[in-house]
This record gives C-alpha cells, sequence and structure tokens, in this order.
C-alpha cells in the first residue's frame, strides 16, 4: 500500500498557497524542516517568521498578524504548539477569533522512539474545549494537503494536527476537502466504525476482518472532530445502533468523546473507545506502540464486537 | 491644534474622574493601575496617536495593546473621550450584555485591538501588529502598555528578544512602573530591578521618566519614534495617583471605592480640574 507522510503535503500546499495568495504568513518555532513550513520559506521567505523556541510568544505575534489582516498558519509539534501554548491560543486566537491556524505535526504515539514527552495525546481534547476553535485531524498526506487549502479559506481560528510518520494513503490526489462534512468510506449495518486521522485506514482494515466474519461495518472519516459532523454520525448509528470510534489520542476528550457525547444526548447507543487509555506512551517503534497501547485493526474489530453486543 | 501639556494634564486628570465613576458604579475593578497610567493615555490618545475614531479600522492607525488590561477603565475612558463611543456608556462597565467588559475584547468596542486581560501577552501581540506593517510597507506606530507586575512573566522576554530580532523600530513600550502589584511591592514580590538592564540586554532603547510629567512622557515618546530600535519608556509613578488615599496602596490595585471614599476621591479631582 502507498503511504505518504503528512506534513510533507502540508509544506507542498503551503508553498502553494505562498504563490497564490498574499495574505498568508507562515509562523514556525525552530522546527520548520520537521514540519515542512520550510517549503513555505522557499517560494516567500519574506512572509515566512522564525520565532525561535518560543511558542508562547510565536502565538501572541501570530494573533497581532491575524489582527493586522493575515491569514496565519503557525506550526511547531503537537505538543508544543497547543500544551505549552494553550492560554495563548485562548486569549489572542479563540476569544476573539482571530484568523490564526494551528497546524501541528509529530501528533500521537507514532512519533516513535523520542518518547512520551513528544507524543500529544491530549491536543484534540484541549483545543475541542475552546470556544470559537475548529479541529481537524485529516486521514491521510492528500487529504492533509486539501484541509491546509480549506484552511487558509476560511475565516476564524482552527487547529490542524498530522502525523509525522507515513501513513496509507486513502484518497486520490485531487480528494477536495470540507471542514465538517465526515466522509463515509464504506457502507455497513452492523457497527458504525468513526475514526480520524491515520486510524481510519486501521478501521478499513477492521472492517476487512469483520467482513470475514459476517460482520457489516460502516466506516466513517471523521477528520473535522469539532464541528462535529453530528449527521453523519446519527445518520449511520441509526441504522447500525452501535459505534466504535478510533483516534491516536486519549480516549479523554478526543473524538470518542465527541462521539460518545453526542449520541447520548440524542441517541443513546453502545459507544466503544480506541485511543490511549489515561496514560503517556513511550519510546519504541510505532508499530509496537499502537500494540501496546491498543490501537491496531485487531483491537478495532475486537472493540466491535464489544460494541455489537452491547447493543443485544 | 495638539493639545498643550497643561490641557493634556487636565485630561488624564479627567480620565481619572471616569476611572472613580466607573469603578465604583460597576463595584468593583483596577482603579489604582488606572490612576497611575492616566497621563500616559492623555498622551497617547489626544496627542501622539494617529487615530481616528469614526474609522477604527483605518489601516494606517497607530495601534495601542492594553497588555495590563485589568486597566481597562482608563483604556474606556480614553477612547470613549475620544469619540468612539458616548461617555454614558462608561458606567456600563462590567455589567450583564455591556461592550466595557472587565478586560478588554477585541471586537467587543471599536478602538480595543487586541483582547488581553491575562498578562504577559500583549507584546507579543503588539510585535506581530509592528511585524505585519512592516510587511506591508505602513509606517504605523504600536504602542503597548505594560505593568511592571507583569514583567515577572517570561513570555515578555521572548517577545522582547523578537522584537529586536526583527528589527521593530516601530515597536513604543511603555512600563507603568508603580513598583506595585497584588502582593504588595514588587521587589519584594520577584524583584524587577535593575530594569532597565534587562531591555538593554534585549537590544532595546530604553527611556526613563516621570510618568506623570506630560512634557518628560512626550519628549520620550518623540525620541522612542527615531531610534532604529524598538523602545522602552520606563515610566516611573504612583499606583492611585490624583487621589491622595489611594496613592502607593496594593489595596486599591483591584478593589473599588466605599461610598464615603468615592465622595472624596471626586471631591478631590474636581479640585484638580477647576
Amino acid at each position: 500500500m502507498k503511504k505518504l507522510a503528512q506534513r510533507n503535503y502540508y509544506g507542498k500546499a503551503l508553498a502553494k498557497l505562498a504563490e497564490t495568495r498574499e495574505d498568508v504568513v507562515v509562523i514556525d518555532a525552530d522546527l520548520a524542516g520537521s514540519t515542512k513550513t520550510s517549503e513555505f520559506r522557499k517560494v516567500a521567505p519574506e512572509r515566512f517568521v522564525e520565532a525561535g523556541i518560543a511558542e508562547q510568544d510565536m502565538i501572541g505575534v501570530a494573533a497581532g498578524l491575524a489582527a493586522s489582516g493575515k491569514t496565519v498558519f503557525a506550526s511547531t509539534f503537537a505538543v508544543f504548539a497547543t500544551g505549552r501554548c494553550w492560554e495563548q491560543i485562548r486569549l489572542g486566537c479563540a476569544y476573539p477569533k482571530l484568523n490564526v491556524k494551528i497546524v501541528s505535526t509529530h501528533c500521537g504515539i507514532s512519533v516513535g522512539a523520542d518518547g512520551a514527552s513528544h507524543q500529544a495525546l491530549e491536543d484534540i481534547s484541549i483545543m475541542r474545549s475552546l470556544p470559537n476553535m475548529t479541529v481537524i485531524s485529516p486521514a491521510d498526506a492528500y487529504e492533509a494537503y486539501a484541509a491546509t487549502l480549506a484552511l487558509a479559506d476560511c475565516k476564524g481560528p482552527c487547529y490542524m494536527r498530522l502525523g509525522r510518520a507515513d501513513v496509507p494513503v486513502l484518497f486520490d490526489e485531487d480528494v477536495g476537502f470540507e471542514i465538517g462534512r465526515a466522509r463515509r468510506m464504506r457502507s455497513g449495518s452492523d457497527v458504525s466504525l468513526i475514526g480520524t486521522g491515520q486510524m481510519v485506514s486501521l478501521c478499513l482494515d477492521a472492517a476487512d476482518m469483520l467482513e470475514s466474519e459476517g460482520i457489516s461495518a460502516d466506516v466513517i472519516n471523521m477528520s473535522t472532530i469539532k464541528p462535529l459532523d453530528g449527521a453523519a454520525v446519527m445518520e449511520s448509528v441509526s441504522k447500525t445502533g452501535c459505534a466504535v470510534t478510533a483516534e491516536e489520542h486519549s480516549v479523554i476528550g478526543g473524538l470518542g468523546s465527541a462521539v460518545a457525547e453526542l449520541l447520548s444526548e440524542n441517541m443513546p447507543a453502545p459507544v466503544v473507545r480506541i485511543g490511549t487509555r489515561d496514560t503517556f506512551g513511550e519510546s519504541g517503534d510505532p508499530d509496537q506502540l499502537f500494540r501496546k497501547y491498543g490501537l491496531t485493526a485487531e483491537d478495532i474489530a475486537a472493540a466491535a464486537r464489544k460494541s455489537i453486543s452491547m447493543r443485544e | 491644534m495638539p493639545l498643550s501639556p497643561a490641557e493634556l494634564k487636565r485630561k488624564a486628570d479627567l480620565l481619572r474622574l471616569h476611572v472613580i465613576e466607573m469603578t465604583t458604579a460597576a463595584g468593583s475593578g483596577h482603579p489604582g493601575g488606572s490612576l497611575s497610567a492616566a497621563d500616559l493615555m492623555a498622551v497617547l490618545y489626544f496627542r501622539v496617536m494617529r487615530h481616528d475614531p469614526g474609522n477604527p479600522a483605518w489601516e494606517d492607525r497607530d495601534r495601542f495593546v492594553l497588555s495590563k488590561g485589568h486597566v481597562a477603565p482608563v483604556l474606556y475612558a480614553a477612547l470613549a473621550e475620544s469619540g468612539y463611543f458616548p461617555t454614558e456608556e462608561l458606567l456600563t462597565l462590567r455589567k450583564l450584555g455591556s461592550r466595557l467588559q472587565g478586560h478588554p475584547v477585541r471586537g467587543k468596542l471599536p478602538g480595543v485591538e487586541m483582547s488581553t486581560g491575562s498578562l504577559g501577552q500583549g507584546l507579543s501581540m503588539s510585535c506581530g501588529i509592528a511585524l505585519a506593517g512592516k510587511m506591508d510597507g505602513r509606517d504605523y506606530n504600536v504602542y503597548c502598555l505594560l505593568g511592571d507586575g507583569e514583567l515577572q512573566s517570561g513570555q515578555n522576554y521572548e517577545a522582547m528578544m523578537f522584537a529586536s530580532a526583527k528589527g521593530l523600530d516601530n515597536l513604543i513600550a511603555f512600563v507603568d512602573r508603580n513598583r506595585l502589584q497584588i502582593e504588595g511591592d514588587t521587589e519584594k514580590v520577584m524583584p524587577l530591578d535593575p530594569l532597565p538592564d534587562k531591555w538593554l540586554a534585549f537590544g532595546w532603547d530604553v527611556f526613563e521618566v516621570d510618568g506623570h510629567n506630560i512634557e518628560q512622557i512626550i519628549g520620550a515618546i518623540e525620541e522612542a519614534k527615531r531610534s532604529e530600535s524598538p523602545s522602552v519608556i520606563i515610566m516611573n509613578t504612583v499606583k492611585g495617583k490624583g487621589v491622595s488615599f489611594m496613592e502607593n496602596q496594593a489595596g486599591f490595585h483591584g478593589r473599588a471605592c466605599k461610598p464615603e471614599e468615592y465622595e472624596q476621591a471626586v471631591r478631590e479631582l474636581k479640585e484638580a480640574l477647576e
């Protein structure tokens, strides 16, 4: 299966925006080579801002630039982009609804060997809780490219998380992106598998496994976590009656929480959440870590069986 | 015709009177640091800044960022006296539904450039606005008012580094050096001295003035505008300036006057205005 890194396509999209959008400014905190904002710098160095290892200042500067009419992309690793400067994002960007797009790379446990200090497993949760904030987690590299262009076209504060590693390609190169709209990846009637980020690919693998057991899975790519496409969730669950959520993130406050909140208030149904269970990660190969922390396609399939059994 | 120093002094006392009336009507707020900053606010809004209350979105306007957002009352008073909104609205401060929130909110009230109130962030925001001015070839200046206590926050030093690295000579910061914060003397809570040295070390031009001397404030701003570096004007001030029983009292950092205190404060300020 073809694999590509989301961050590389973020860089390509920024390079395109450098040519097409005079109002776009990119700011980074000493990680341009890793986040791939370096691709923008190559094309428009006069609109690239190096903030140094000073993420709180980076966000404040981004807010000031946005208040002056710029569309600002601010990037660094997910832990630092959200955790180090959460309150700067809250006051400077979210509260006044400024046009700052915080795009992080190196989200989740697939960061691997660097260990828990660098594995953001809480970023969706803490960003989702901010009023006015849009939260996006694309499923593959092409969707990351399209989502970057969509971010440039939307007004207001947004957060997008991207991975470091190469992940399976699920879409064609010309895939579009509509913020707030989920995509059905596969139709089924027995259980809804709702994934985000690279977990969508694993949901599809799980659906294959389940199919061999005669279980038909409805697979949804929830690439926008906020605003959640509630209609898509309810349409699927009204058919299946039970759901599994899958995210490379803590089960606390992320996609699983969002789906459970929606269903419990509107259409109570079993929801089994795949994600890290209130724990930090550790060093290791991504594959080893996915197995140890219960994030594999087998884990998703087992969760589907559990969700179905709770419905019955 | 720009206002004379004597007229600006009067404006400052008028702002002080508004601050007392507003915070007393609200029953809360931060009068102490509002009073210490009143002279600067008068100089900025009625003499130095290029702005048009009829066109708050004017792209070439000078920008003012209130990093010490808790002294919103003196900013609101300056905006109302400038004509951004009716002075009658000042008495809605901190009330439900008011545009005059406890701390300034961008987009809520014309003339408020950034949302502030959580300390230590305004200088970074100001850097962003100043940098945008450079990118766009605009000649506006950015003025940022900081509290002294807030300089205990590390983000300020990130911003200081940033401003000099990017050559933001269109940025002028002010420190309201009233030497008092909630827990008392800044030098006992967490010492800031030698304060000028800190800014100098980060590549800023540093000026020090009596923050209640209108001529000195104007003179320092004129010099700072000519500087080829970002500049800071450290204003030695008296917290609670202009109301005898509030002067140098940390207790008035975050509480309003009681009724009998209010009578006396208004009497003193009206005497100053006569």
